[in-house]
């Protein structure tokens, strides 16, 4: 099948690919780039598993056309932590928090917080269950996920943030 | 670190053993996205599979035509019946002794049937091929519902079985009927009812439901042409059982099959069973001599592999008029689908469904249950839940709500009065079962005080009062749920699988520095096995928890094991650390009293090392042994420092606990609305509370997906109605409840660290809580039993049927 030129920049990388048109983003991300942090979840856009951060925005990349990602800049959760490697508070606090079970969410749902809270630094709890509906845990009953979450907050605007995972 | 001036708490503590809310070793990896799951591993010319499927749920296969799959640019093959039949797998063994088509052999028998396999160079290309399949089906008459699959006129299902009159479990009396199983003294139920003073019965179903796991089922199957070996990677909850049974199919020799098991997302017992898709990918390697990757879709995982429940339940309780309970009888007709595939034990075929009286002190009960063939898809796997426990504790904890109701007894005060006393254990059910320990009253008292039970129930009586008045169109229903479940299967004498006991293993290597591997037969799917196995091993060896790794999943390295479902982790291979623990303890004691000088008898145990009685100044510390055991053994002993323990429980296990739920209903649009949960789990001995309550969240959390809205719906036609996530209900953290978690403590007498499983718990109480609290919320009104999922349109229609919107 003819293939397509596309340029984008994912994770600080630019890469240029040839994609078949009818490849989807999340298949290009993780066949051609070998980032496996996405996951595939539903094929329907309900779970988040494949979430990644695209020109600022979370997007379900099984849904999505890799054409369509031409000029874009992606981030996935490979490109979460500092380039040396420290992690991401919200990587941190879904350890701390035990914000996760099996793990296959949890790229998702990380990418997924780390734009909420570029959204919304300081959401309260409604304002991050609401902010996550997109991704869907089948693990942890998202109690710790929101504690997680409000630990990266916590962190990240430079305030204690006392409570325990439960 | 200088050990000498830390306190014996201080040592233990750094060990982050039992009791340590040790944060897991798993998330490392897992929140950077380096997890490894089947669909990530890429072999070099890895090939893709994709299934044609069958539009109708009962219908005859007229023709195949694969010729312009074949001219699809990418495809290589396609397999159908005929091909597998050249290699003698167009059917396979399934786990509950019956047999199942692997691809449609001139009939289907369920929609999305597996019919051909295609095979193709890449995902695209194979799912090109799979819709130019060109199949002709002829549809036959179709049957969804198990009450009428024994119908004299009712459509053959299996027409391979037509003319048997023996099953895998005994005589079946109908073309359609797969078993029937009975405990419990049917002549003296019958008995315990003629003489009753009051008594109820109610029909009660438990709808088909599925696990849903977040990744779905997979595998990369890698035939070796040269050395004839198979390596199977893959979703698997059991992945010996999966080399055993691939090795009794294929006839490839056991030690030539390598099945690894890597991450898996989720399992909630989708991934116990053997799939279609697997035996085609094999077949597809060893015909093409490449790898093929298959990977189902999700609206394949929710129509095809492993449904749970579909129970279809009549209840019968006898009791005295001031509230004793005398007999519990049920009749169930349990719906198989297609094919028998059920993940149970072999001798079975119902499960542990006999845990049904509950936590009750039943003097006489009876069970029956009939397994029926219909044109539905085939599994019946234990959905976070030991096998069919949370059928039985649905039905046993709405059955004693429903009596208490007749009895015009509060359902808490009813069950007090009949839980089975602490001085009762152990204890033995009039269905065969030894409960091993609890503390059943204190449980429930600390539940009641906890959430302020004769307040809840004031502020209702105020609230219906006000309903009656018109001052509100808004019902609050109280739930109250007293669970005992029955886990860690299993003693041998009752368990097998195909034959092969319930035991399972662990193997344990101290390095010389003294860090060590633990390898075991189960393999986690997210309990955090890494992190809680190497916390048993740091209390009972006295090494750090950080020193440890955990490795399980590979047949080849793994000791030999049935896997992890039926929260059978810690109650078996738990214990297995433990005691292959003591083994290597008690070498390292020989060791010691040979360094030390003294005789064995002369040490003592002192956390993390072994001391002189009476002289704590001489001691050598466990990692001193570790290395001593690679240099300076006594004279006559072998080298080393390791053991392999495999464990066969004595007993199961039986965890419990007592939920309390309330629930505030608008009855003008059936929404509900939880408005708390408070659930308290005693699960024995606490390994990692952190670990536990996460289990306890999560479990409750699937429990409020079904009670409140999964349904795996049929209609008449045999379509699946509910097959994509846009139908089927999967809560987001917006619907969901918060938790509130408590515990006692009550350890397992016949476990080696008294420790007894928790992870199905939740699920296993959780159901019937909510089902309790949103029937209790229209008690008052006459209703006494609302059936599940208690969508808002089934809540609405509640309402509606008791006149409340006219």
């Amino acid at each position: 099948m003819a293939t397509v030129q596309i340029s984008l920049q994912v994770n600080g990388k630019a890469v240029v690919a040839a994609v078949e048109p009818r490849a989807l983003l999340i298949h290009f991300l993780r066949e051609e780039l070998s980032l496996t942090g996405p996951h595939i979840g539903c094929d329907t856009s309900h779970c988040g598993a494949c979430t990644v951060d695209l020109n600022g925005k979370s997007v379900k990349s099984c849904t999505m056309f890799a054409v369509q990602a031409d000029g874009a800049k992606v981030i996935t959760i490979e490109g979460i932590a500092a380039p040396d490697g420290t992690l991401h508070a919200l990587q941190e606090g879904f350890r701390q928090m035990h914000g996760l079970q099996c793990g296959y969410c949890t790229p998702g749902m990380i990418t997924r917080a780390y734009r909420l809270l570029q959204e919304n630094p300081k959401p309260t709890e409604a304002e991050i269950r609401a902010g996550i509906a997109g991704n869907l845990c089948r693990c942890t009953g998202y109690q710790n996920i929101v504690k997680a979450i409000q630990y990266a907050a916590a962190k990240i605007a430079g305030v204690p943030f006392q409570e325990a995972a439960e | 670190m200088n050990d000498m001036v830390l306190s014996p708490e201080q040592r233990a503590e750094k060990l982050e053993g039992i009791g340590c809310k040790r944060k897991r070793v798993e998330d490392v990896r897992f929140v950077q996205g380096k997890g490894n799951y089947v669909d990530d591993l890429k072999l070099p010319g890895m090939l893709y599979g994709d299934l044609v499927r069958s539009p109708y749920a009962h219908a005859r296969i007229k023709k195949i035509d694969t010729s312009k799959a074949l001219a699809v640019p990418g495809v290589l093959a396609v397999l159908t019946a005929e091909t597998l039949k050249t290699v003698n797998l167009a059917w396979m063994p399934t786990l509950a002794g019956d047999v199942q088509m692997v691809l449609a052999d001139g009939k289907v028998l369920f929609q999305n049937q597996e019919v051909a396999f295609v095979v193709a160079t890449d995902r695209y290309a194979a799912a090109d091929g799979a819709e130019a399949v060109d199949v002709d089906y002829e549809a036959l008459p179709v049957n969804v519902d198990p009450l009428k699959a024994m119908a004299p006129d009712a459509p053959v299902i299996r027409e391979d079985l037509k003319d048997k009159t023996d099953g895998a479990h005994g005589k079946r009396k109908h073309y359609n009927h797969i078993f029937n199983w009975q405990a419990g003294d049917e002549a003296a139920t019958a008995a315990a009812f003629r003489k009753a003073e009051v008594t109820i019965k109610q029909f009660i179903a438990y709808p088909r439901v599925h696990p849903c796991p977040l990744e779905t089922c997979q595998c990369v199957a890698s035939f070796d042409k040269i050395k004839g070996e198979l390596t199977l990677w893959g979703t698997f909850q059991a992945p010996h059982v999966i080399r055993t049974v691939g090795s009794l199919i294929s006839k490839i020799p056991e030690h030539k099959i390598h099945v690894i098991s890597p991450d898996i997302g989720g399992g909630f017992g989708n991934k116990v069973g053997a799939y279609p898709g697997y035996i085609c990918a094999i077949v597809a390697s060893i015909v093409t001599g490449q790898p093929v990757k298959w990977v189902e879709d999700r609206i394949e995982n929710l129509t095809t592999t492993a449904f749970a429940r579909d129970f279809h339940m009549t209840a019968e309780i006898a009791a005295t008029k001031d509230g004793k309970l005398t007999a519990l009888r049920i009749y169930t007709i349990a719906d198989h689908g297609a094919f028998d595939a059920c993940a149970n034990a072999t001798k079975w075929p119902a499960g542990l469904f006999s845990i049904a009286t509950g936590s009750y002190d039943f003097p006489v009960a009876h069970v029956s249950v009939d397994g029926v063939y219909t044109n539905k898809a085939p599994g019946g796997v234990a959905y976070r839940c030991s096998f069919r426990i949370t059928e039985a504790a649905y039905c046993i904890e709405r059955a004693m709500d429903i009596m208490a109701q007749k009895l015009g007894m509060d359902p808490a005060e009813f069950r007090m009065k009949n839980l089975i006393r602490r001085e009762q254990f152990p204890y033995a059910s009039a269905l065969g079962w030894q409960y091993d320990s609890g503390d059943y009253q204190t449980a429930l008292k600390k539940a009641m005080d906890s959430v302020g039970y004769a307040k809840l129930r004031a502020e209702q009586k105020t609230k219906q009062e006000a309903f009656k008045r018109g001052e509100t169109r808004e019902l609050m229903g109280v739930g109250v749920a007293f669970f005992t479940e029955i886990v860690g299967a299993g003693p041998s004498r009752a368990c097998d699988i195909l034959g092969i006991a319930m035991f399972d293993s662990a193997e344990i290597r101290i390095h010389p520095t003294g860090s060590g591997i633990c390898r075991l037969g189960t393999k986690s799917t997210g309990q955090g096995h890494e992190t809680t196995y190497a916390q048993i091993i740091a209390t009972e060896l006295g090494l750090a928890a950080d020193n440890i790794a955990v490795e399980e999943g590979n047949t080849d390295t793994a000791p030999y094991g049935l896997g992890t479902y039926g929260s059978r982790s810690t109650p078996v291979s738990g214990a297995a650390t433990a005691m292959a623990c003591r083994k290597i303890k008690a070498k390292a004691q020989m060791i010691a009293a040979f360094m030390l000088e003294v005789h064995d008898d002369d040490l003592e145990w002192d956390v993390d090392r072994f001391r002189v009685k009476g002289n704590p100044e001489r001691f050598k510390t466990m990692t001193e042994l570790a290395w001593a055991a690679y240099n300076k053994v006594p004279p006559g002993m072998e080298p080393g420092l390791e053991a392999v323990n495999y464990y066969d429980p004595p007993n199961m296990t039986f965890p419990f606990g007592a939920y309390i739920s309330v629930v505030d209903v608008d009855v003008d649009t059936g929404e509900t609305k939880i408005r708390r949960f408070y659930a308290l789990d005693d699960c024995g001995t606490r390994i990692n509370p952190m670990i536990i309550e996460g289990q306890i969240h999560g479990g409750l959390t699937e429990a409020f997906a079904i009670a409140m809205g999964q349904e795996m719906h049929y209609d008449d036609d045999g379509n699946v109605t509910t097959a994509s996530l846009l139908d089927y209900f999967l809560p987001t953290a917006v619907e969901t409840p918060k938790w509130e978690t408590d515990w006692t403590t009550t350890p397992s007498p016949h476990h080696p660290i008294g420790a007894k499983g928790v992870g199905e718990s939740p699920n296993v109480g959780g159901v019937p809580c909510f089902a309790n609290a949103v029937n209790d919320a229209f008690k008052f009104l006459g209703s006494t039993h609302i059936p599940m999922p208690h969508d808002h349109w089934r809540t609405w229609e509640a309402a509606d049927k008791l006149g409340l919107h006219t």
